[in-house]
């Protein structure tokens, strides 16, 4: 069985579908990529798989049970949820919003069991933050802060990991950091659900690619098998030419718009 | 006990023995200590029990509320400007306290005062926090908490218009500028029941508030019930304002300066600002009662005057030099 399994999830706002009849799996050790055009319902349905939505139709089933049903807590044992929003307010140091991802385990950066105190440190040494704990969040760069909430996410340690645009506005160095963190992590085991934009990293670093458009899944498949000049056409309305590398690799050039 | 409640908590200690010494009769340090002990004269202990120790609790107690208050509030909204005052909790809260003084609905129980208080409190709350959480604007927020202080100082204004009497005027003067001179160790008993509830509430509610730092969606992610949240710290801010409110009538920025000052020594972290700010804000309104008292002036000054007159400015200096956007 697979780890998370989404099955026919739909949502619908003021009559309009944001989400259609959306049905994918994720299993351990794969790193998984949400691509789609803006406003295709990538987020929502992110949103959808993690509970946070409650769908129309369709469940969304996570290590066997509804995700639906979970307590919050219970779910966010299981799953660690890094949004594109993060809006921090105080610039409190870096290993106190760390330890924030060990809410679900009854814990807060006043009060941290020896075993949350353990994962926190974990986290901050998988995301390269060592000597940083306790620099002000407001001292840090850009790349700097999209780690510390990456570590956050990190700091649960669940099986599944679920990130909303974790590389957007990074520059180039930081992007493929970041995403070598999470090729990584799917190394050792854990699943990852992610949405990226830029396809150049969903073709280099993705196992699994799920293509989105107007709220359905309308492929699925690792990137060679569906990453193809016509299908970038038709979800993304661009031009793109294809060449396959090697066995496993391809390289992507978008010559511009179709 | 952190380390910043102890200093302050020793702090408070001493402001609220110092605030004994003060009144019209001169009363040595070991006469004042002696009457608390009910070791001095029926006079002195008179004079202790009945006066200067339910004076100086009341300022205590009700700066307590008020700071933790504006704590837990600024933790919910995630805005170091949310403030009882400001949001017009503690207006509303006094509007409603003022109306059963006015229409003498008071006579009815010694629990009327505080439960009008207390409704007002929670109404404004509530009131705010919906909207505040619908449109998640700063600006938004404070405005709606302006409109809301507006509205109800109108009302106030056509109550006072309306007095009948000198002596009802004068009642709602003191009402609008708050004041703990004349409390009872009975007028804060009534109170109590509502401000011990809403300051547990907010305890319970505090490991949530740090979640939040991070934003309501990431809180949700990080497992937290936003609903339960939302529900706790309003309740419990609205109850204890309104406890307030009841004891001292409308005192503002208390909870905006006492959680603005602590923050730092807390690491910034919501949970662990309750309590310290908590005490700081007793502390201050202590010292603020014990300057009221200290100024020579013919008529005393109301203790809410003093501290808006400190309060204020320091609200503007907060609002101009938010670090985080």
């Amino acid at each position: 069985m697979s780890l998370f399994c989404a099955d026919r999830l739909s949502y619908t706002v003021k009559g309009k579908p944001l989400v259609l009849e959306a049905s994918f799996a994720l299993e351990p050790g794969t790193l998984t990529m949400l691509v789609g055009p803006n406003g295709a319902g990538k987020t929502t349905l992110l949103r959808l798989a993690l509970g946070l939505l409650k769908p129309d139709s369709g469940t969304a089933t996570l290590e066997g049970s509804d995700v639906s049903k979970l307590a919050p807590v219970q779910r966010a044992r299981k799953v660690a949820y890094l949004p594109q929003q993060r809006p921090l307010i105080w610039p409190q140091p870096v290993r106190d919003i760390v330890a924030l991802g060990r809410f679900a385990f009854g814990a807060a950066p006043g009060k941290l069991s020896r075993e949350d105190e353990a994962a926190t440190a974990r986290a901050i040494a998988t995301c390269n933050l060592e000597g940083f704990e306790e620099r002000a969040a407001d001292t840090l760069s850009g790349g700097e802060l999209s780690r510390v909430h990456l570590a956050r996410a990190l700091a649960a340690e669940t099986a599944l990991l679920v990130t909303d645009e974790p590389v957007a506005a990074l520059d180039p160095r930081y992007q493929h950091e970041v995403l070598r963190i999470f090729s990584d992590l799917a190394r050792e085991g854990k699943a990852l659900l992610t949405v990226v934009h830029d396809l150049g990293l969903a073709a280099r670093y993705a196992d699994r690619l799920l293509w989105m458009k107007d709220g359905r899944i309308v492929a699925e498949g690792t990137p060679r098998e569906t990453m193809t000049s016509d299908r970038l056409r038709t979800v993304f309305d661009i031009k793109a030419r294809i060449d396959a590398t090697d066995a496993e690799a391809i390289s992507l050039n978008i010559l511009g718009p179709a | 006990m952190t380390r910043v409640s102890g200093i302050l908590s020793a702090g408070l200690v001493a402001a609220l023995v110092f605030s004994l010494l003060l009144g019209s009769v001169p009363l040595p340090l070991d006469r004042i200590l002696g009457a608390i002990a009910f070791q001095a004269s029926e006079g002195d202990q008179l004079l202790v029990w009945q006066i200067r120790l339910p004076r100086s609790i009341a300022a205590a107690v009700v700066g307590a509320a008020l700071g933790m208050s504006g704590a837990a509030l600024q933790g919910l909204l995630r805005n170091p400007l949310a403030e009882p005052g400001i949001l017009g909790v503690s207006a509303t809260a006094a509007l409603f306290a003022t109306f059963v003084l006015y229409f003498r609905l008071v006579t009815a129980g010694p629990l009327v005062l505080p439960i009008a208080a207390v409704s007002g409190a929670l109404l404004a709350t509530l009131v705010v926090a919906a909207a505040a959480l619908r449109n998640r604007s700063v600006v938004t927020l404070i405005l709606i908490g302006v409109g809301l202080s507006s509205f109800s100082a109108a009302l106030m204004a056509l109550l006072m218009n309306l007095a009948p009497d000198p002596f009802s005027l004068s009642d709602m003067v003191n009402w609008m500028l708050g004041t703990v001179a004349n409390r009872s160790f009975e007028d804060i008993a009534f109170s109590a029941p509502f401000l011990i509830a809403g300051i547990a509430i907010m305890l319970l509610t505090r490991r949530g508030l740090s979640a939040l730092t991070l934003g309501e969606e990431m809180a949700e992610g990080l497992g937290l019930n936003l609903k339960m949240q939302r529900l706790g710290v309003i309740a419990g801010a609205g109850l204890a304002t309104g406890a307030a409110v009841a004891l001292a009538g409308s005192i503002g920025f208390v909870g905006i300066v006492a959680p603005h000052i602590v923050r730092p020594f807390v690491r910034y972290d919501p949970a662990r600002l309750l309590i310290p700010s908590a005490i700081l804000g007793a502390l201050l309104l202590v010292l603020a009662d014990v300057g009221v008292r200290l100024l020579p002036t013919d008529n005393e000054l109301k203790l809410g005057v003093v501290a808006s007159l400190i309060g204020a400015p320091i609200f503007v200096w907060i609002a101009s030099r938010r670090r985080l956007a």
